[in-house]
């Protein structure tokens, strides 16, 4: 059987015309993560270190809606969130709020390990990274020019956004097809030679979001859920899919209907409304789905077994390696 | 017609030796709410109005561990958090590190109804709150005294309390307690029962026209960590509502997010087609590991039913058909 690992730069409704300059630096971060994660699951290391790793990348590439180049809340900061979790032990850990902490799912970990709790929360999480000594950085690291413009462009839309793929106005002309664009949020799942599985997902949560809004990430069962069944990391819109309950329901439907684990997520997506959610997922037989009811998911995988696959849009693969 | 049923909780985990006097007030706050909802229920009202109502009613008394009466942060203020969630298209609202806001469920309710989120929490939600004009106070307010021995006790002890209800002995109570007998062997969130006293207040309803709805509220655990998160804000974890039944959960906050123990509850039912009470039943007994929670749950079709896997639970329910109750033991 052995491991497997995909991973997800999020879902959303992203544009074929979407140019190269905004398509080639995501790619070129989602191969070079998957292969510091297959390095690792051949290495030996735990699943658990694996997403932690993962995730770290994504989140300090700018061009995915998490750590550095989080999108914006209305009042032009960052707050991220992210979350863990460990299959076989399903202990789990989650933080929010977070403005200066340059690897939240780092501190996910540690809230999950050093504490008796499992998440905590703006300044409390901020008080804990500096008892832990994690690396902060001053707000401004996090704030890039592109989410600067999204942000404005949103307010004048005055909409709230997932994200916003869109070109930056004076690049490109191309008109936007559906202004709730959907990219944002980074996640990991993986099985590791030893059969443990582990999820983990981080992101800066919607363009325009109030202050103090909490999406589906964080949320144990929405946006992240493992169990010894299968590991799952949604993307999406927050709202819908905390009320979906999307991570938790996939295992739910592999355990109570004895489904696959790609019936059970792709039965699990097409439940939620067309647009709003897309997902990655491992089970403890080594399967592998990716799937999504968006126009597009950012996303990778690969197995002990030699498949891999890279890609955006359904036609870009069969969604499972 | 549908007929209305209403479940209501003032969290699980009780000492078996809780004084008489205490578990005859606990019985009577606790069946002064259940009659505010069955009175609403017999009015006709929706089912999300009376469990807000109810959860309101539970959040002004200071007997239970939610609104006024929270447990206290390490800092000594309170943190308060509730979610609210609407069987009838699922839509939820959810509020944490609320600090001023009278009735954090209402709040939870508002985050639902009039913002474009479902979840708010600390400064963000403080500020919704101000928006939205409800009621605030003064931190204070939410502060009792008897918590505040609580909170001295609990970092003598250099543990997580859920709250601690037994009246104060006075300077000798910490040795006292540390030598005291632990009568049932029980230990909740690294105490043993006889100094643990538990809440969180919680509301699952089915009304006459068989849609379903729950809300929990608490101010969390004793001497937890600034910032800290438990299940009762967390769709699926402390409550869930979908057309099938309504859940809200109490006991160890960790253990009830690891089994996403209110979702699980009504998967149970939606996928392998159990009843409430064998659902409920199945989830307490093979979800919570070593994890001590108790739950109350409303099915569509009128039934109630509760579970708890430690020494008690302050509950209280009733149907149409004229059952009611109150109880703490099995």
């Amino acid at each position: 059987m052995g491991w497997a690992i995909a991973l997800h730069g999020g879902a959303g409704d992203i544009p074929r015309s979407l140019p190269p300059e905004r398509r080639e630096p995501r790619l070129a971060t989602l191969r070079r993560c998957l292969d510091l994660g297959t390095a690792a699951l051949r290495a030996g290391r735990p699943a658990l270190d694996v997403v932690e790793l993962v995730v770290r990348e994504m989140e300090n590439c700018p061009h995915f809606n998490a750590g550095r180049g989080s999108v914006l809340t209305t009042d032009g900061t960052v707050e991220m969130e992210a979350c863990v979790m460990d299959g076989n032990t399903m202990r789990c850990g989650a933080v929010s709020g977070l403005s200066t902490v340059v690897n939240a799912v780092s501190l996910a970990r540690l809230v999950m390990e050093k504490t008796p709790h499992i998440y905590l929360a703006f300044d409390g999480a901020e008080a804990f990274a500096r008892e832990q000594g994690v690396e902060t950085m001053d707000p401004s690291h996090f704030i890039t020019e592109e989410n600067k413009e999204r942000l404005r462009q949103a307010k004048e839309a005055n909409r709230v956004q997932i994200d916003y793929t869109q070109p930056i106005k004076g690049q490109e002309t191309q008109a936007p097809k559906d202004d709730n664009s959907r990219i944002g949020t980074v996640g990991c799942v993986a099985i590791d030679a030893a059969g443990n599985l582990a999820t983990a997902t981080s992101t800066g949560g919607l363009v325009n979001k109030m202050v103090g809004r909490i999406g589906d990430t964080p949320v144990i069962g929405a946006g992240t859920y493992a169990n010894s069944l299968c590991a799952v990391s949604a993307t999406g819109k927050g709202e819908a899919i905390i009320r979906h309950t999307v991570a938790r329901d996939v295992a739910a439907v592999m355990e109570h209907g004895g489904l696959s684990l790609q019936e059970a997520a792709a039965r699990v997506v097409a439940g939620v409304p067309p647009g709003n959610v897309g997902l990655v997922a491992v089970s403890g037989a080594g399967e592998v789905s990716m799937v999504h009811n968006t126009a597009g998911m950012f996303r990778a995988c690969a197995t002990e077994g030699g498949h891999s696959e890279v890609g955006i849009w359904p036609d870009d693969a069969n969604g499972h390696c | 017609m549908a007929r209305w049923a209403i479940a209501i909780h003032g969290g699980a985990g009780v000492d078996p030796n809780l004084p008489e006097h205490r578990q005859e007030e606990a019985k009577r706050v606790l069946a002064r709410c259940l009659q505010v909802g069955m009175d609403a229920l017999r009015g006709g009202a929706r089912a999300l109005d009376v469990v807000e109502a109810v959860v309101r009613e539970l959040e002004t008394d200071p007997f239970f561990n939610s609104g006024r009466g929270s447990a206290l942060t390490r800092r000594g203020t309170v943190e308060m958090e509730a979610s609210i969630m609407d069987g009838r298209g699922r839509r939820c609202g959810a509020v944490s590190g609320v600090s001023t806001v009278k009735n954090p469920v209402s709040l939870a309710r508002l985050v639902m109804d009039k913002s474009p989120h479902s979840y708010l929490a600390f400064d963000g939600a403080e500020e919704f709150a101000r928006d939205q004009g409800v009621e605030v106070v003064d931190n204070s307010y939410f502060i009792t005294e008897d918590n505040v021995g609580m909170l001295k006790l609990a970092k003598e002890a250099n543990s997580i309390l859920f709250d601690y209800r037994i009246p104060l002995a006075g300077p000798e109570t910490c040795s006292a307690l540390a030598g005291s007998e632990n009568h049932s062997g029980m230990v909740i969130n690294g105490l043993p029962i006889s100094i643990y006293a538990p809440e969180t207040v919680g509301c699952a309803v089915v009304d006459s026209n068989g849609f379903c709805a729950a809300a929990t509220s608490t101010g969390g655990l004793m001497n937890k960590m600034a910032g800290r998160i438990g299940d009762s804000p967390l769709i699926g974890s402390g409550t869930y509502a979908c057309d099938l039944c309504a859940v809200s959960c109490t006991g160890e906050g960790e253990a009830i997010i690891r089994s996403t123990l209110a979702r699980d509850v009504a998967a149970v039912m939606e996928y392998r087609g159990a009843g409430l009470q064998e659902a409920v039943d199945y989830c307490v007994k093979e979800r919570l590991d070593e994890g001590f929670a108790g739950l109350i749950a409303v099915s569509r079709s009128g039934e109630v039913a509760y579970g708890f896997n430690c020494t008690g639970m302050f509950r209280g329910c009733a149907t149409e058909d004229g059952f009611m109750e109150v109880g703490i033991w099995e």
